[in-house]
């Protein structure tokens, strides 16, 4: 059987960012398997900028942002494969993959990432009533599309969520001539980031309807209209408050799922991100098996993807050198009121950690409050935030020294600043 | 394709696969109009895929009889038709003391049926099915019972039809039927064709058809039914197709694993005005939920990754219609097939085509009828060391383009060169079950799309999700 | 006239007025400030499409305006993007319309496309 140091399960910002930590840790022998035809993953099809403010400190596309990260990894000369589909991994590391050039293989490695980003939550997921023609497509979908391929999915549009692909999208398919009717959001407050509710809707005109959702999908072959109602504080449609859209596409744009089956089939215990629980180096609870990027938990910008697919790419190094340190602190974390999750999952604390980087978000939009740390029940950090919104990943680092004890539980909450 | 036929069979369900499937035994010209753009579109699909073990119909009607002979047809079937096929055995679950003493009513019902049972303990449920309500009284088990991919089903049972010599064509909707110089002249919206002998077998039009003929004294009434398909989140969440006690609308809500070992829940029942509706809505769908966490209360729902509903033809009669016309000895009506149709339908297209149609054309068997199709490959079941020898011969088998179900290249292709070819996104999505995962198609769609468009010669922007005219691309952007 | 609108600088989405004069109001910091007096008075954006590309692999290559241009620009510029086809390769950076639209952007390519 063939023998890799570490294998890289995807080639997208995080496998790639991952591949190189490694190797400029000292491990080379290492090996990226792509599902697809290219590298960079889904910056292939986000062609929109805003991408690298923190990583390059410049405003990039996607393919220029995920180039640099290739040529990054060509420059090194690590090995990848395209077109290279992994079907099972297990418990002792030997990953099968299945490509038209390899056939079927099977590698047995010392260490492997998890990096296989993300899938969209679709129609089928979120049960939307009514007819089941074709143009519901995720935006995600009729992106790529568009920008890949070339080609327009409709022509008069409508969008369910503001999730920023759907955002994104809007403006994509006005600029390329369709006209959107408009975006309907479920919750009382927007999804996307500000940025994109300004420069992707309120430049074009195109309404966002609060606190509505979509109950009827019309249309047998293709969708011909759509209806929407306006809904309750329970997220219950109200009788009355239909309102009908003649359409022949509607995109979903109703949340991103980390795409870890091959993990979840180890039976690696399940984050609330519904990626695996890592501790802070991104390791999961079998040991030289890690994880980062959209796969672990869905992210709001790529540039923290990177992020942390060098903390899982240096770790990983560390691992196969024999230096990862292990540890017989163990610290669990929740996500506590107001909070969605948390990650690291847990914390195996080592001499050498001087700070635990903590990524969660926020359940709902609030102003005024603090976000607090406690360790078994007793506060030991309390961060104030004017305002603190879902479509942002908080990153908080807490200093080593503040963890006065090595086990037990983290919680992560919010709590409102009491106004005097 | 000649204009004169023995036979034309309208409508390619599951009956008309099975008429055409037996009938192809014969030396008979045989040809199948369906409207839709593959076959196995209407009720066929959009069902509970059991292979009900024929507990439930009374005794003595059509029902009984063709669901009984159709099971025990079902092992020998699937294997000569390379179908899915789990003969997992099913519960009627009873949840307190009352409905178990309901158990023994079914019971009977299935000795006079001629089904074997054997009725269990609230504790002896519980050891085979630990993840059902603890409040369980008893169950009675019928080991026949099954689990069925019903695409394959169809589709297979018409690509054996084809290879066998049968005509189809899709895309065509009959429009009239008369009489021409003593055979029948079927028009649709695009052709005609005349026969001596014709089957109806349209299903939910069924009535609509048949009065094309003569007036009929029965009509067909949609029934709806509302499903949800949960993931594959394990083998043995279930370990047989479990029902609630049957009522007056039909054998309840079920849940069971589908042959491919994902989750099924549903259907409800009610009767709808438009045998098109095939839509589903939130409340009917929340009261399957409860009544589903009734029976099986840690449902895992967060796994849902589909609904979709289909509609059942309830018959007028109560039973199944499988007879003459009254006035047209060589018009035969295959109507009403609801639950237990899918079961039914290769004894019913035995039925058909030995017992109605063979002796009306005195026709007489093929010596080289082939009763199997090519068989399809799967290199997922296979070991790994055989995959990797197939795979190696056959390197498109390992371009994996459908992440959710890891279905190749090479298996698409299989589908889209069959002597009946997939040409639609839904048909390849039936056939090898690219697209029917967690993520609905997100990963994989595109590419089947271009490999639709390759085989067909057509522009991608012509390639058709489901129904005619149902296109995915609208134009170029540039 | 006074113009409100919504902050994209931080997660705080400050609702801003802008009045005739410039002053801006609702603002919690300088950054607001400034972000309110540019939108107003010559507001500007970065326009991303694709062009035609006569490649074996891709029938549609990214592009960008190298800088943002004004705001009432975007469809001229769209259409000229749209009549525009090239052939590989094609390199990222690569100007491919130069000035377009009379904007003093240039139009340049995203992605390396090679054959």
């Amino acid at each position: 059987m063939e023998r890799r140091d570490l294998v890289i399960i995807g080639g997208g910002s995080a496998g790639l960012s991952a591949a190189v930590a490694a190797y400029d840790k000292g491990v080379k022998d290492i090996l990226i398997l792509e599902r697809i035809a290219f590298l960079g993953g889904i910056l292939n099809q986000c062609i929109h900028n805003g991408f690298g403010l923190h990583e390059f400190n410049e405003e990039l596309t996607g393919p220029e942002f995920l180039t640099r990260f290739v040529k990054q990894v060509e420059e090194r000369h690590i090995d990848y494969k395209l077109n290279a589909f992994v079907t099972d991994i297990s418990k002792d590391k030997v990953v099968t993959y299945s490509s038209a050039e390899d056939g079927v293989t099977q590698i047995q490695a010392k260490a492997i990432i998890m990096a296989a980003g993300c899938y969209e939550r679709n129609a089928g997921a979120i049960g939307i009533p009514g007819d089941r023609p074709s143009g519901v497509v995720t935006a995600g979908q009729a992106q790529l599309f568009l920008n890949d391929y070339g080609y327009m999915v409709g022509k008069r549009v409508f969008i369910l969520g503001s999730g920023d692909i759907g955002l994104i999208m809007a403006r994509r398919m006005t600029l390329e001539g369709a006209k959107v009717l408009g975006v309907a959001e479920l919750m009382p407050y927007s999804n996307g980031l500000n940025r994109n509710i300004q420069q992707c809707l309120k430049d074009f005109d195109i309404p966002l309807y609060l606190s509505h959702t979509v109950t009827k999908t019309i249309g047998r072959s293709r969708l011909e209209a759509i209806e929407i109602s306006e809904v309750d504080s329970s997220f219950r449609p109200i009788k009355g408050t239909e309102k009908r859209f003649e359409v022949d596409t509607l995109l979903l744009s109703v949340g991103l799922i980390p795409n870890n089956g091959l993990l979840d089939n180890l039976g690696i215990p399940q984050s609330r991100s519904r990626g695996s629980v890592v501790n802070q180096k991104m390791e999961t609870e079998i040991e030289g098996i890690f994880s980062c990027g959209n796969v672990l938990h869905v992210h709001d910008l790529v540039d923290y993807v990177v992020a942390e697919g060098r903390v899982a790419g240096e770790a990983a190094a560390e691992y196969i050198e024999g230096k990862l340190k292990k540890s017989d602190s163990l610290i669990l974390t929740e996500a506590g009121e107001g909070v969605g999750y948390v990650v690291p999952g847990r914390i195996e604390l080592t001499d050498e950690d001087e700070k635990i980087t903590f990524k969660f978000r926020v359940r709902k939009p609030m102003k005024n409050v603090y976000i607090v740390f406690s360790l078994n029940g007793i506060p030991f950090k309390k961060i104030y935030k004017q305002a603190i919104i879902p479509s942002e990943m908080e990153i908080v680092n807490i200093p080593r020294n503040l963890l006065v004890s090595n086990q037990g539980k983290i919680v992560v909450s919010t709590e409102p600043k009491e106004v005097k | 394709m000649g204009a004169m036929k023995d036979v034309i069979i309208i409508g390619a369900g599951a009956i008309g696969c099975f008429v055409a499937r037996y009938l192809s035994a014969y030396r008979l010209k045989t040809l199948v109009i369906e409207r839709e753009p593959d076959v196995g579109d209407g009720t066929s699909k959009a069902n509970s895929a059991i292979v009900h073990s024929g507990d439930d119909p009374v005794p003595g009607t059509k029902k009984a009889r063709f669901n009984v002979e159709g099971n025990r047809m079902f092992p020998q079937l699937c294997e000569e038709l390379d179908v899915e096929f789990e003969q997992v055995g099913s519960m009627n679950v009873a949840l307190d003391e009352k409905q178990r003493e309901k158990l023994f009513v079914l019971e009977e019902r299935a000795k006079q049926n001629g089904v074997p049972t054997k009725m269990l303990t609230g504790e002896e449920v519980l050891a085979m099915e630990p993840n059902i309500n603890k409040c369980v009284t008893g169950a009675l088990l019928c080991p026949t019972a099954g689990v069925v991919n019903p695409f394959e089903l169809t589709a297979h049972a018409m690509e054996n039809a084809l290879d066998n010599g049968v005509e189809l064509v899709l895309r065509e909707s009959v429009v009239s039927i008369s009489k021409k110089d003593g055979h029948f002249l079927v028009k649709t919206n695009k052709n005609e064709y005349e026969a001596e002998v014709v089957v109806n077998c349209a299903g939910l039009f069924a009535e609509e058809i048949a009065k094309m003929v003569e007036p009929i004294d029965w009509y067909i009434r949609p029934r709806k039914g509302e499903y949800y398909v949960l993931d594959h989140f394990g083998k043995g969440f279930v370990n047989h197709v479990l029902f609630p006690l049957p009522s007056e609308k039909g054998k309840g809500i079920l849940v069971t694993m589908t042959s491919a070992w994902n989750y099924l829940v549903g259907p409800s029942s009610e009767f709808v005005d438009d045998k098109e509706d095939m839509s589903t809505d939130s409340p009917t769908l929340a009261d399957v939920k409860a009544q589903a966490l009734n029976m099986v209360p840690s449902i895992p729902f967060n796994q849902q990754i589909r609904i979709f509903a289909g509609c059942r033809a309830t018959p007028s009669t109560g039973d199944f219609i499988i007879e003459p016309a009254k006035s047209e000895p060589k018009f035969i009506n295959v109507a009403g097939i609801e639950s237990p149709g899918l079961v039914s339908s290769p004894a019913i297209g035995r039925y058909v085509a030995d017992e109605l149609v063979a002796p009306i054309l005195k026709a007489k068997k093929k010596d080289n009828w082939n009763p199997r199709i090519k068989p399809y490959v799967h290199p997922l079941k296979m070991d790994i060391e055989e995959r990797k020898a197939f795979v190696k011969d056959h390197p498109e088998y390992g371009a994996i383009i459908c992440n959710c179900e890891q279905v190749s290249i090479g298996e698409i292709n299989d589908v889209l060169s069959r002597s009946l070819p997939a040409t639609t996104i839904r048909a390849v999505r039936k056939r090898t079950r690219a697209g029917f995962g967690k993520c609905q198609g997100g990963f994989c769609q595109s590419q089947v799309l271009w490999l639709i468009a390759k085989a067909t010669g057509k522009s991608p922007m012509e390639i058709e999700y489901e129904h005619e005219g149902s296109i995915i691309l609208e134009r170029e952007s540039k | 006239m006074a113009t409100t609108l919504t902050c994209i600088i931080c997660p705080n989405g400050c609702q801003l007025t802008v009045d005739d004069d410039l002053n801006v109001t609702g603002n919690k910091c300088l950054r607001g400030v400034e972000y309110g007096k540019q939108e107003v008075t010559d507001p500007r954006r970065t326009v991303t499409s694709t062009v035609k590309i006569a490649s074996k692999q891709l029938r549609v290559c990214p592009v960008k305006t190298n800088v943002a241009i004004p705001k009432n620009m975007i469809f001229k510029v769209m259409e000229i993007v749209n009549q525009t086809s090239i052939v590989p390769p094609v390199y990222i950076g690569e100007v491919i319309v130069k000035d377009i639209a009379g904007t003093g952007a240039d139009l340049v390519s995203t992605r390396e496309v090679l054959d």
